[in-house]
């Protein structure tokens, strides 16, 4: 979140696939324009347990055997929203003209042949990154990747990484 | 007389600026193009290496180059989304012909030659040659400014060309000049990456040149420590070591300030100062009384931040410090250019790896634009048009008598004056969009509107282009091969990916039919993009920008080269300086006195409030392209006025309310944006916008002795706010203030 420069190039590039219909399924905002320039930058955390699929009552939503959760299957989805709400994370989108959830994958088509997903590629300042986890960390020595989160009494366990100061273990959300 | 032929909104219905938006469904062709050309970014001076692709002399989409190494795949949201300026509804796509009263109509390639031919001759026959004027811009390729610069000298036979990079660097190119005999920054940026100390004065990086902003991250993960000076604070400003948050305009008193604590406390390289510079003690005695307390009066920012901002600089053994506009727009540009050149000098750290200094360049071609002759006073290489030995060496290179070389001429906004004074009566352009670019936009169009004659070149109708008796449909980046030289200074190749569609044509051929026509067409000979480059490398032998080892080969086999490069075994020069031999008559680095002086429009009881422009990460100069791809105009889609809370309190301004912007040139309106992120007594309004969203309405035409950039950079305004609400687009997010 340091590094985010608000420049939404990545917001830019995930639209970029059709798959998406052109819409964005990473999301840069202001924290508080009024008294900040930081901005965040939000994508699907792929979850180890992804709350969204366990509360999706039609079994639209699933998790491969890469640790990628998928967006919402179209034939399977019934629009209900569930996910939306249950995600700790914010992240999946009910698009009310298709009346579908959708979310990242990942790029799954990019990544599955070894390519790197579109928003970390184009990101000029580093906010995204894609790799391994001991990669970044030599990269950046100042910080560490964090990958539990607490809210509350519920821990959740992510594919992706928050970058954090150095020596932290989990972000508490309260 | 280039006035409108009808009213701008029918002009705008036919030719735009309209919003080019992809289908959900995708660009067709995507996924099968026939080509994937590895090319370069049109925009800005990093020139990203990009990949287009094509489909039916289509360009449908982009992928990321991974291999090029400055931005190795790295892009920004105009990057991304370049290839929507191709395959456009807008782009002009035959000649076209003012009529008034009926607009604009298409005519023959044949009767739009004519009408320009016979047009330039009556002008020049009955005014002399330098009464028709040219104005160029540097987002053309080298071969492309090259021909520029031959054509204006050899087939128009003026010498009154100019380019819009005047609006650019010319303030950092005359500075580097007299430091160090040499206009080029002077490290790549690698260099950057394990810099201990950088600073970054007047440039607003992570919005202008976004994919700088990985190096300098890259130089913090290494421990670097990053002051940033600006009046706001800026992306990279948030989470900078040091935010210096000077008045507009006092750039000269913060360094001069530094250089005299540097002085003060013996943080100074003496060997370096002694054997390999000149000029130290004029430059230390002009800042004798500039100290701390001094330094924070006149800029604003707090003195224990500027003390330790001068403690780093001084204690470092490698540095970086990078300038852009902000310090350079000021009608003492150079000086403020001088005076950052003058705390590297002091510090010695140049010409070493990790230690570095440069402006960044900030269009596309803004660097090997302005070495290759379409600015007033050059000729290729960076010759001087006024010395003799140069006029002599490129007079020999073009075949043609010395005294048929025009002299130098007058500058961009020197020529809008002099057409302003009756003057100059005819004008032809390429690439460049004064009517927005230039200060005080209201004369620059009084002065459109004298012309007798105007023809423009270009891809699309600007509003200046709207002036314009003939139009003639031009090519895009994307549509001759060519070269382009970084703000590293590295030359690159960009590659055609398809044809100018329809009825327009290469810049290239256009310029070569005009000469051709003008009687000039033996000199104008050439047969492709790579013959103007090797003509090019002839005429920049032994100038100081020497591309004569240079060759479309050479720079695809190693994804660019850095000038110098003077023989065809030389590798290119990345660094400059490692011999400490510098380009100055004398061989040595020059120190310059500098002294602060106030800026040419300061506030005053009528003007309290200093008025400073810029740009925005979505928008590029005057939006002549980017004001046509939809997504990028959804990011930030009017121009806003930044302001702080205290100052809207004082005017009972209200977040969202329009207010009247008003300086000694004219009024404009806009939207207030309240936020804590700029100076008290500063304002901010991007300027990318026309006509009544245009930041330029406000500014002034006064320039810089040396360099004749306008100041843009400082201005006195009054506010007073309308009452009036706008309801912000729900798709800017630019806009959002929770």
């Amino acid at each position: 979140m340091q590094r985010c420069i608000g420049c939404r190039a990545c917001e830019a590039a995930c639209a970029e696939c059709e798959t998406n219909g052109h819409e964005s399924m990473i999301h840069v905002n202001y924290v508080d324009r009024a008294q900040t320039i930081q901005t965040t930058v939000q994508v699907c955390m792929h979850c180890e347990d992804p709350v969204c699929a366990n509360v999706c009552p039609a079994d639209a939503i699933t998790k491969d055997e890469f640790g990628i959760v998928h967006t919402a299957n179209t034939s399977r989805c019934i629009g209900c929203s569930n996910c939306v709400m249950a995600c700790p994370f914010g992240v999946p989108k009910k698009m009310e003209e298709y009346d579908l959830m959708m979310k990242c994958n990942m790029c799954y088509d990019r990544t599955s042949v070894g390519k790197k997903p579109m928003c970390a590629t184009v990101c000029p300042s580093g906010a995204l990154f894609f790799g391994t986890r001991e990669q970044i960390e030599k990269m950046r020595p100042n910080s560490s990747p964090v990958n539990k989160f607490i809210f509350g009494h519920e821990t959740v366990n992510t594919k992706v990484n928050l970058m954090m100061p150095k020596g932290s273990t989990e972000l508490k959300v309260f | 007389m280039a006035t409108l032929p009808i009213d701008a909104e029918s002009i705008i219905a036919k030719y735009g600026p309209s919003l080019h938006l992809p289908e959900r469904e995708g660009i067709s062709g995507k996924d099968e193009p026939d080509k994937v050309v590895e090319t370069h970014c049109c925009f800005c001076g990093m020139q990203c290496g990009i990949k287009l692709l094509a489909k039916n002399n289509k360009v449908v989409g982009f992928e990321p180059w991974m291999e090029f190494p400055f931005n190795e795949g790295r892009l920004c949201p105009k990057g991304v989304l370049r290839y929507m300026q191709n395959n456009h509804h807008d782009r002009l796509a035959s000649p076209l012909q003012s009529k008034p009263g009926v607009g604009f109509e298409p005519v023959s390639w044949d009767q739009a030659m004519d009408t320009t031919l016979s047009e330039i001759k009556r002008i020049q026959s009955k005014y002399g040659h330098d009464a028709f004027a040219m104005l160029s811009g540097v987002s053309l390729t080298n071969e492309k400014s090259y021909l520029v610069g031959k054509f204006a000298r050899l087939a128009l036979k003026t010498k009154n060309l100019d380019y819009n990079g005047r609006l650019c660097m010319v303030s950092a190119g005359a500075g580097n000049k007299k430091a160090f005999g040499l206009d080029r920054t002077s490290n790549n940026y690698t260099d950057l990456e394990k810099a201990e100390v950088i600073i970054v004065t007047g440039a607003n990086v992570s919005e202008t040149f976004p994919t700088l902003t990985h190096w300098i991250w890259k130089a913090r993960d290494n421990g670097a420590k990053l002051i940033v000076v600006d009046p706001r604070v800026i992306p990279l400003a948030r989470t900078a070591d040091i935010h210096l948050d000077i008045r507009p305009g006092t750039d000269s008193a913060l360094f001069g300030a530094i250089l005299n604590y540097m002085v003060q406390h013996d943080m100074l390289d003496h060997d370096f100062i002694d054997n390999y510079t000149s000029g130290f003690e004029e430059a230390k005695e002009a800042v004798k009384d500039y100290s701390l307390e001094w330094a924070e009066e006149i800029t604003g920012a707090n003195k224990e931040k500027i003390e330790a901002a001068a403690k780093l600089w001084g204690k470092a053994s490698t540095s970086f410090l990078l300038h852009a506009r902000g310090i350079e727009h000021h009608t003492k540009g150079v000086e403020n250019v001088l005076s950052c050149i003058n705390i590297v000098l002091a510090s010695g750290r140049i010409g070493r790896p990790y230690c570095g200094y440069g402006t960044i360049t900030g269009q596309g071609n803004g660097q090997g634009g302005r070495e290759h002759g379409h600015k007033c006073d050059q000729l290729p290489g960076n010759r001087d048009i006024e010395n003799p030995e140069h006029r002599k060496y490129i007079s020999q290179v073009w075949g043609i008598d010395e005294k048929d070389l025009p002299g130098k001429g007058l500058s961009a906004y020197e020529i809008i004056e002099a057409i302003h004074r009756g003057e100059i009566k005819g004008l032809i352009s390429i690439c460049f969009n004064p009517l927005v670019s230039l200060p005080n936009s209201n004369y620059v169009r009084e002065a459109l509107e004298k012309l007798e004659f105007f023809v423009g070149i270009d891809f699309f109708l600007s509003e200046t282009l709207r002036h314009a008796n003939i139009v003639l449909p031009g090519s895009l980046h994307e549509e001759e091969e060519g070269t382009v030289t970084t703000a590293e200074g590295r030359v690159v190749r960009i590659r055609k990916a398809v044809d100018p569609p329809k009825d327009a044509r290469p810049d290239t051929d256009i310029l070569k039919e005009l000469a051709h026509r003008l009687g000039a067409g033996d000199k104008f000979s050439f047969e492709d993009s790579e013959a103007i480059f090797n003509e090019l490398r002839v005429a920049s032998k032994g100038g100081t920008a020497d591309y004569y080892g240079i060759t479309y080969e050479k720079i695809e086999k190693n994804m660019g080269v850095f000038w110098p490069c003077p023989d065809l075994d030389h590798p290119g020069t990345p660094r400059l300086w490692e011999d400490k031999k510098f380009r100055t008559p004398d061989g040595k680095a020059h120190f310059n006195a500098v002294q602060y002086h106030i800026s040419k429009d300061p506030v005053d009881e009528e003007y309290p409030v200093i008025l400073t422009t810029g740009r925005v990460v979505s928008q590029y100069l005057s939006g002549t392209q980017t004001r046509r791809i939809g997504k990028l105009v959804q990011q930030f889609a009017q121009p806003l006025l930044e302001i702080h809370p205290t100052l809207a309190a004082q005017y009972g301004i209200r977040q969202n309310e329009e207010v009247m912007v008003t300086t000694k040139r004219g009024e404009a309106i806009f939207p207030a944006n309240i936020v804590e992120t700029i100076r008290e007594d500063t304002v901010f309004i991007p300027y990318h916008w026309p006509g009544k969203k245009s930041a330029n309405i406000l500014t002034s035409g006064h320039l810089d002795p040396i360099s004749k950039i306008p100041e843009f950079k400082v201005s006195a305004c009054k506010l007073s706010p309308t009452g009036k609400l706008v309801v912000v687009d729900k798709n800017s997010e630019a806009y959002k203030s929770s």
